[in-house]
């Protein structure tokens, strides 16, 4: 047959999947072998609009076309529409490019999401790919690490500790064995940009790990990926396989003559692992039970050898500032959080899905510009940003810009970027409850504030809601919650009080205080 | 546990990097669980002792120490899930397999259990039904789906 062949994308991103992605894929390869339709079907990254998914595109010649979201059966009448040329259809979403979701983003990190293969590296060559890469083994260790600070990058994780700083920490320590250690333990409620990016584009997370070797000198890398991401796993290894293949991993990258040897390390579905000291444990094969600082990781880390330890995100970020330049970089943002965040919209949103912006916007064009509004069409009562651990923010603060130092001297975080939203139905003593129950669950024991405090949270907070000694009980909560955020080790501990004492503050009367307020009024 | 399949797995791991980790989940993935029997010779492969071996094991929620039911069906129990119903989808469960969560059935059919977070939260509520991710969920589509699946 001479018809040209056309290409289709159908995304292998696990959100795609759990909603039919490979059975349209299935569907589409069946009846257009029926029809004798020529196609070539891509499996892409997602492009992050999940509630279209599965959505399908068509490469035409004025560029492609998006349908969403399409189930199997939607796949005789979309080729009946004319699917091939981009014809007309109900779920026709028009260009992708134009879709106002995406067009509004300032997608850097994020720019190759969902247009690839991701396990393909001619199109990751085709699309910017490498040229980091390349640029930083034309440079020494220290200018790498320079430009890296120069960016205002900071770690994408959660902690935001400038980047440039902790590459340098292990630049300067000296040691015969450096590791480099990708921390994709993403645990958080509300986040999936990390596995968005193994699964959609593993060769810039191994671009971004590359250039950390070369800069501070590490031969060895190791991605710690949660065990519940099976997909991610499955491919970052594939991809692994394939740079190595390629020479840009593996005794001399590019033929440098710099060793970088990486591996992917299976966490074993324990939240505190995320702990960066915890994960190192975890990867030498104990409990991952978190260590006292100092000393640093940077300078004592895996192995008790210097480590740099980042985010996914952190890491894929460095091969666009190396590309790019630091200056192109900082100029995005506000005041000291530059570049961009991945935004995740989720939980209760009409238009949930990833949003990469520069800081500096607000909660509220998120939720509303972006999200348009909570997807049960309630209206929405919190907003918990920052993961499981981050404060829940009301409408009154929606407008604060979404930088970090705005959003820590208002007691709250920014994190990971993880927004979970919870409609007018939604329990604030319940979810208080839950954030202690959680931390009760995930704590690894090592410290008395967060192991025994939690279970303490979670039975004042009971006496709370059942009213036993109600005004008493708040005031001991305040006090436990002070307690867990002085005296933790870590985060787990240390942060749990954010979601207890934003939903006690800005919804007393999902405790009965508002009420008990009144009757001691009257 | 048959000797030559974790002989297979330890010479496939040599005692060195942090390797303990990985040999369970190769133990894991094999027979579905890490039966007691396999602690000690873990141990002495790796110079560690029984009770630091156990201690890794019993760590993690991830490892099992007794064999799962034939299917294993894991509800999203995190916040994201919980705006769209987690907790009434995973009440459902419960009651449609006649399984209390974090268990196995009695005839070994299915266990059920919470997880927290399959990284679906944007279109929540999700779980896991074996090894398939299904997310938008519906007690509906929920029993739907187990009646595929025979339970």
């Amino acid at each position: 047959m001479s018809a040209a062949v056309t290409k289709i994308f159908v995304p292998r991103d696990s959100a795609a999947l759990a909603v039919g992605a490979d059975d349209v894929a299935a569907a589409l390869q069946r009846e257009a072998a029926q029809r004798g339709l020529a196609i070539e079907l891509v499996r892409n990254g997602s492009r992050g609009l999940f509630w279209l998914e599965p959505l399908v595109e068509v490469a035409t010649p004025a560029g492609r076309i998006a349908y969403g979201p399409v189930a199997p059966e939607d796949v005789p009448a979309l080729l009946d529409a004319g699917l091939l040329a981009g014809g007309a259809h109900a779920l026709r979403q028009g260009a992708t490019d134009d879709i106002p979701y995406l067009a509004r983003q300032e997608r850097l990190t994020f720019a190759r999401m969902g247009i690839t293969d991701p396990l393909s590296l001619a199109d990751y060559e085709a699309h910017q790919g490498w040229a980091g890469l390349r640029r930083a083994l034309a440079l020494d260790g220290g200018a790498i690490v320079q430009e890296v600070t120069q960016s205002g990058l900071r770690g994408r994780g959660g902690a935001a500790f400038p980047a440039g700083i902790k590459w340098r920490t292990v630049q300067q320590t000296a040691a015969a064995q450096k590791y480099i250690v990708c921390n994709a333990d993403e645990g958080d409620s509300g986040t999936y940009s990390d596995r968005m990016t193994l699964e959609g584009d593993p060769f810039m997370l191994i671009e971004g790990m590359a250039i950390a070797a070369l800069a501070v000198g590490a031969t060895r890398g190791y991605i710690y990926i949660r065990s519940e991401y099976p997909h991610a796993i499955a491919t970052m290894q594939e991809a692994i396989r394939r740079a190595s293949a390629a020479g840009f991993l593996g005794a001399s990258i590019c033929g440098s003559g710099h060793a970088f040897e990486l591996e992917v390390r299976k966490g074993a579905g324990s939240y505190v692992c995320g702990e960066e000291t915890a994960m190192l444990e975890s990867i030498e094969g104990k409990r991952g039970v978190v260590r006292a600082k100092p000393p640093l990781p940077a300078v004592q880390g895996l192995f008790g050898q210097p480590t740099v330890i980042n985010n996914v995100i952190t890491f894929a970020t460095a091969p666009l500032i190396l590309a790019r330049g630091a200056q192109f970089y900082r100029d995005y943002g506000v005041g000291r959080s530059h570049g961009t965040l991945p935004f995740q919209l989720a939980g209760n949103i009409k238009h949930g899905g990833l949003v990469e912006k520069a800081f500096g916007l607000t909660l509220r064009e998120l939720l509303i510009d972006f999200g348009g509004g909570s997807a049960s069409g309630r209206p929405i009562k919190a907003v918990q940003v920052g993961g499981p651990l981050g404060a829940y923010i009301p409408a009154s603060q929606w407008d604060v810009p979404l930088d970090y130092e705005a959003y820590a001297a208002m007691g709250a975080v920014l994190g990971h970027g993880g927004i979970v939203v919870h409609d007018d139905t939604a329990d604030m003593a319940q979810l208080a409850r839950y954030a202690m129950e959680f931390c009760a669950i995930e704590s690894c024991g090592k410290c008395t504030p967060c192991r025994i405090g939690s279970t303490r949270g979670v039975e004042v907070i009971d006496r709370i809601k059942a009213d036993q000694h109600r005004e008493q009980q708040v005031v001991l909560l305040r006090d436990l919650c002070d307690t867990m955020l002085h005296g933790s080790l870590c985060a787990m501990g240390g942060m749990t009080p954010y979601p207890v004492l934003s939903a006690l503050n800005h919804y007393p009367q999902d405790f009965g205080l508002a009420a008990m307020q009144e009757a001691s009024a009257s | 546990m048959t000797d030559p399949l974790l002989e297979e797995v330890l010479a496939a791991h040599p005692a060195q990097d942090g390797a303990l980790l990985p040999i369970l989940h190769a133990v894991q993935e094999r027979l579905g669980h890490v039966p007691p029997t396999a602690v000690p010779l873990i141990a002495e492969h790796l110079n560690l002792s029984r009770a630091e071996v156990h201690g890794v094991l019993s760590y993690y929620h991830f490892f099992r120490s007794t064999p799962p039911g034939r299917q294993v069906l894991q509800v999203c129990r995190a916040e994201a899930c919980q705006s769209r119903g987690a907790e009434a989808l995973l009440a459902h469960a419960e009651q449609r397999l006649s399984c209390a969560s974090h268990s196995t059935r009695a005839d070994g059919a299915v266990t059920l259990e919470p997880v927290y977070c399959l990284g679906l939260c944007a279109l929540s509520p999700a779980l896991q039904l074996n090894d398939r991710l299904h997310a938008r969920m519906t007690p509906a589509k929920l029993d739907a789906l187990l009646a595929k699946e025979g339970l």
